[in-house]
């Protein structure tokens, strides 16, 4: 390898932004510190963070195992080259935060699990209707051409939070997680006084403690029908589970301070469980349940059929996360079909 | 950026080793990944025994599958669930999400919904855009595309112009940012967008707070400008870079224009325009499929976008090539004005610096970015300062029973076009993303392989040259989470069983076809 | 030579016996397992009681995770909706049911694997017949063998 990776020039404690399946909203959540920012880099070294420097891996690869404090990856593992990322930042990093939905819970690109790779490679490369695709090429692990091999990184039939390939120290919830947990949790790395390996740092209660709603939240919360946001008008001050949208606020953790409600919009569930819950999706279930008005079985159902995508609605970013992971694979045969 | 001596084409993680038997050595540089911008990337360069350039590939390793994992998804959690395709233009996919419910319930926002929209969207293109200019691409030029790595940044920018300025780049943003919490919730993954409207009304208050921040990013826009003006026009050496047919190409260009024919980011009808800049198509966005096919590579997971009455051509450019370009530098081209007074001149300063229209030089994209910058933020002042917008009727109620909808905006990195089919209730049947940066795959990978021919010669590589070739893409403000939203296929596997001993027992092999085999 | 990916050793052809996991409340089922038992009742060996104050104890995590550690099958056996010793406990059961039983089964887990019977104290003999009948559907159905088991899950993601 040729000698280029630039010395760091001070004794400043490193850190490293990485981005696995994601959408680079994490890294827009860093850059809204705005002005703290500048107070951010004039504590620590950023040795590696590619939407916004120029180190590549190589640079981290030369490290000392050990030599960055704390490396924040973002995103869900999907393809080998993210996995290869998990391990080499995890190997060279005293800390790893799994920073935001992605990474602790596997996040939206997480829905995939619930198909297989080769149905999705039968969307995109076969029925998309705009794809002109007559010889059926598909992108490959190896290609060759005159001599020259080029690769790409192969897929998971499964996406796996951060958690699930390395060994994680500590978790920042949120899609994206807020600036201001964002400097809380630099802060706290940074003062050396860590909390309990596994934290998620971020309030441990639900999110209706924190919302501005909470005082119209009747005692006795019943519903005989849930309504989808864009069938009824929503009310601008008044709880919104109460108004019959789906809104998780009861399940989810708070620290996000209601930004969704206060757009208007029902909580989805983003920053995933409190502490005391194992599965975030069969929580958000209970919770819904547990207001459906009606004793009868029949009518339950009814009631129960007003949400028209359970698994979509309740696991929206934890389904790798989830107990059972994935929905149950078709085993296909093994030949080339 | 390791220069590997490789013998045989063989990658660093190969299991295959079927060579045609030539034993020449050849240099392979590798940049990965490469840096500034939204996504993931590598640059794959092969030189020949002379050191010069023989192929480069502009490889995009990532995908995630929202075509697929859309379906069986209510229609209305698409704003929100597609705006996961991209952390930093969220917003677009989330309007052409929203546009495309209207489109699929067939109802009308009112008037205040869409003005409420379109005030967001161009909130959110002033930001965006100035993102790029400050963080993304422009350090190459404020900083210098050869300076060392450590300060090709916005670091870099800062200590360059001086903190106070640097503060107030980031303090404008900032501010832009909080205005679309205000409207959205969110500013990443917004949640205003409903069918047949917004979630929340304009407050006197927050019109108030629109304004005044407007009227500041009409002025941070102009600055901007002079900015991009003092320290890259005046520089011979960065215009002759601009100007050089390294980094030009002859294509087809392609944007949303109003009625008039003047840029809208927010709506319209899709505009396309000949190398030679006469226009070749106009269409409503129902109509895309007519218009754009998608091309699939072995070498990259991004699918590639051609003009499809003009056909496949390879990697090419001209006439007949169905090659096109989105984003700021085609959108002006398209475009026969700006829809505001400032943008408008500049608009013309730019055409007559630069020769005319059509202008193909891709660097170009930078300074056409801060016009579009000064029009988004003169845009946001006149939708500010509509006393419709506080209007508190924001929702019209769907009453239709939704089939099919396609919903277009101009996403800063080009046009976005959702395209959903649901059942009778709305559940997502099938759907289909022709996304914004992905519409300049090819036009990138070209950029990128004539930029390191023109580059690298005689084997002198350094790491300010690997740059200059990564500055290629970064023209185009790329967004890879987006041009890559989809996913694709089979991976070659060596498996060995062994027993609890290690002892081999059988040895499985598939190939990258998918055919299975027993060593 | 193809393999055959996730071969099960428990397949039909193979003599496979389900494992069931009962969730059976105090007073009731439990009560009328109980009494098929000193009735000496025989019936499918295949449940693995676990005993609850209350069907209404049963959180769906619980179920869940059933499944993901290797149970073919999930049994919930309550009071009599109106006869729950703590009132509405039962109620709450079915209503969380009714919403898992969706969720189960939108992720490829077969309808006949998750089951609930009101099964009253008295009713040994509704059990053994209740017991019995999902053994059977389950057997048809197979091993379940979702593969994201712990020891299950490397070789599931490393085929991709």
């Amino acid at each position: 390898m040729t000698e280029s990776a630039p010395v760091s020039k001070s004794e400043k404690p490193k850190v490293a932004f990485y981005w696995c399946a994601s959408c680079g909203g994490c890294e827009e959540a860093v850059v809204d510190l705005a002005e703290k920012i500048l107070d951010v880099v004039a504590a620590v070294d950023i040795v590696f963070w590619p939407v916004a420097l120029d180190f590549k891996r190589k640079d981290v690869e030369a490290m000392p195992d050990g030599a960055i404090l704390a490396s924040f990856m973002n995103g869900a593992i999907r393809t080998t080259e993210q996995e290869e990322m998990a391990h080499l930042l995890r190997q060279k990093s005293k800390v790893l935060v799994a920073f935001g939905s992605c990474a602790q819970l596997g996040g939206i690109p997480g829905l995939a699990n619930l198909s297989s790779r080769e149905s999705i490679f039968q969307t995109v490369y076969h029925e998309s209707p705009s794809t002109v695709n007559t010889e059926g090429t598909v992108p490959k692990r190896f290609y060759r051409e005159n001599g020259f091999c080029v690769t790409l990184p192969g897929f998971f039939d499964t996406v796996q939070a951060l958690d699930q390939v390395v060994d994680v120290d500590y978790y920042l919830p949120g899609c994206a997680p807020t600036p201001k947990l964002i400097q809380q949790a630099i802060e706290t790395l940074l003062s050396g006084a860590l909390p309990p390996k596994g934290t998620v740092l971020a309030p441990d209660r639900a999110l209706c403690e924190e919302c501005p709603r909470k005082d119209s939240r009747p005692e006795k919360l019943t519903l005989t029908a849930f309504k989808r946001p864009h069938e009824v008008l929503i009310d601008e001050q008044k709880c919104l589970l109460a108004q019959g949208v789906v809104c998780m606020g009861p399940a989810t953790r708070g620290g996000c301070e209601a930004l969704c409600p206060q757009g208007n919009m029902p909580c989805t569930g983003c920053f995933g469980p409190t502490s005391r819950v194992r599965d975030f999706g069969a929580k958000v279930l209970s919770s819904l349940a547990s207001i459906m008005d009606s004793n009868d079985e029949k009518e339950i159902e009814r009631i129960t059929s007003t949400i028209p995508d359970p698994v979509g609605t309740f696991y929206r970013y934890s389904l790798p996360s989830s107990l059972l992971r994935r929905k149950k694979l078709v085993a296909s045969p093994v030949t080339k079909a | 950026m390791s220069a590997d001596e490789v013998r045989n084409p063989e990658g660093t993680r190969g299991a295959e080793n079927a060579s045609a038997g030539t034993q020449q050595v050849r240099r392979r540089i590798t940049i990965d990944p490469i840096t500034r911008l939204e996504g993931h990337g590598r640059i794959e360069i092969f030189l020949n025994e002379q050191g010069n350039v023989d192929r480069a590939f502009f490889q995009v390793p990532e995908l995630r599958g929202f075509e697929k994992f859309a379906q069986g998804r209510p229609a209305e959690d698409m704003p929100q669930i597609t705006s996961r395709i991209c952390g930093v233009c969220p917003t677009a996919h989330h309007m052409a999400a929203t546009k495309a419910l209207d489109s699929l319930y067939q109802v009308e926002p009112p008037p205040a919904a869409k003005k409420i929209r379109e005030l967001v969207y161009s909130t959110f293109m002033t930001e965006d855009h100035a993102l790029h200019f400050y963080f993304l691409g422009g350090p190459d030029f404020v900083v210098g595309p050869t300076a060392p790595a450590a300060e090709r940044n916005v670091l870099g920018v800062i200590a360059k112009v001086g903190v106070e300025v640097g503060k107030k780049v980031i303090a404008m943003r900032r501010r832009l940012r909080e205005l679309i919490t205000l409207l959205g919730g969110k500013v990443i993954h917004p949640v205003l967008g409903l069918p047949g409207g917004v979630a929340k009304r304009v407050t006197p208050e927050a019109q108030a707070q629109f304004r005044e921040v407007a009227a500041e990013a009409v002025e941070f826009a102009q600055f901007t400008l002079g900015v991009l003006e003092n320290v890259v026009l005046k520089n011979s050496d960065y215009v002759k870079l601009i100007l050089s047919d390294t980094f030009t190409h002859r294509t087809y260009y392609m944007g949303l224009v109003d009625d008039k024919n003047r840029v809208n980011f927010y709506d319209g009808s899709i505009r396309v325009v000949s190398p030679e800049g006469k226009e070749w198509a106009k269409f409503r966005s129902e109509r895309y499929l007519d218009y754009v096919a998608e091309h699939v590579e072995p070498w990259s997971y991004v699918k590639f976008p051609f003009l499809k009455t003009l056909g496949w051509k390879g990697f090419t450019d001209g006439l007949d090539s169905g090659v096109y370009c989105v984003a700021p530098l085609a959108r002006l081209n398209v475009a026969d004005g700006m829809a505001t007074p400032l943008a408008q001149e500049a608009y013309e300063k730019f055409f007559a610096t630069l020769g005319g229209k059509p202008v193909h030089h891709t660097l170009a994209n930078h300074w056409a970015r801060v016009i579009e910058l000064l029009y988004a933020a003169e845009r946001m002042k006149e939708l500010a300062a509509d006393p419709e917008i506080t209007d508190p009727n924001v929702r019209t109620l769907p009453t239709a029973t939704p089939h099919e909808g396609v919903g277009v905006v101009e996403a800063p990195r080009g046009t976005l076009i959702h395209h959903y089919q649901t059942d009778d209730r709305g559940i997502i049947q099938k759907a289909n993303l022709i996304v914004a940066t992905q519409n300049n795959a090819a036009r990138m990978a070209m950029s990128v392989e004539k930029a390191a021919k023109g580059l690298i010669s005689g084997g002198n590589v350094s790491e300010g040259v690997l740059n200059m070739v990564e500055m290629a893409f970064r023209a185009y403000d790329p967004c890879h989470a987006c041009a890559t939203h989809s996913l694709p296929g089979s991976m070659p596997l060596l498996l060995r069983v062994r027993d609890p001993r290690g002892n081999l027992l059988t040895t499985l092999r598939r190939d990258f076809d998918g055919g299975i085999h027993r060593e | 030579m193809p393999e055959e990916k996730n071969k099960s050793q428990r397949g039909p052809q193979n003599g496979f016996e389900p494992k069931i996991v009962a969730f059976f409340c105090n007073w009731c089922t439990y009560l009328a397992a109980d009494l098929a038992g000193t009735s000496r009742m025989k019936y499918a060996p295949n449940m693995r009681v676990i005993r609850l104050m209350c069907s209404g104890r049963v959180d769906p995590q619980f179920v869940l995770e059933a499944f993901a550690k290797g149970a073919d099958g999930v049994l919930i056996g309550g009071c009599h909706p109106g006869d729950c010793h703590y009132q509405e406990g039962n109620y709450k059961t079915l209503r969380r049911f009714e919403m898992l039983k969706r969720v189960v089964k939108e992720m490829g887990i077969e309808e006949d694997r998750l089951r609930l019977e009101w099964i009253s104290a008295s009713e040994a003999e509704r059990l053994k017949v209740a017991v019995n009948d999902m053994v059977e559907k389950v057997r048809a159905l197979g091993p379940l063998e979702l593969g994201t088991t712990a020891e299950h899950f490397p070789e599931e993601v490393m085929v991709s």
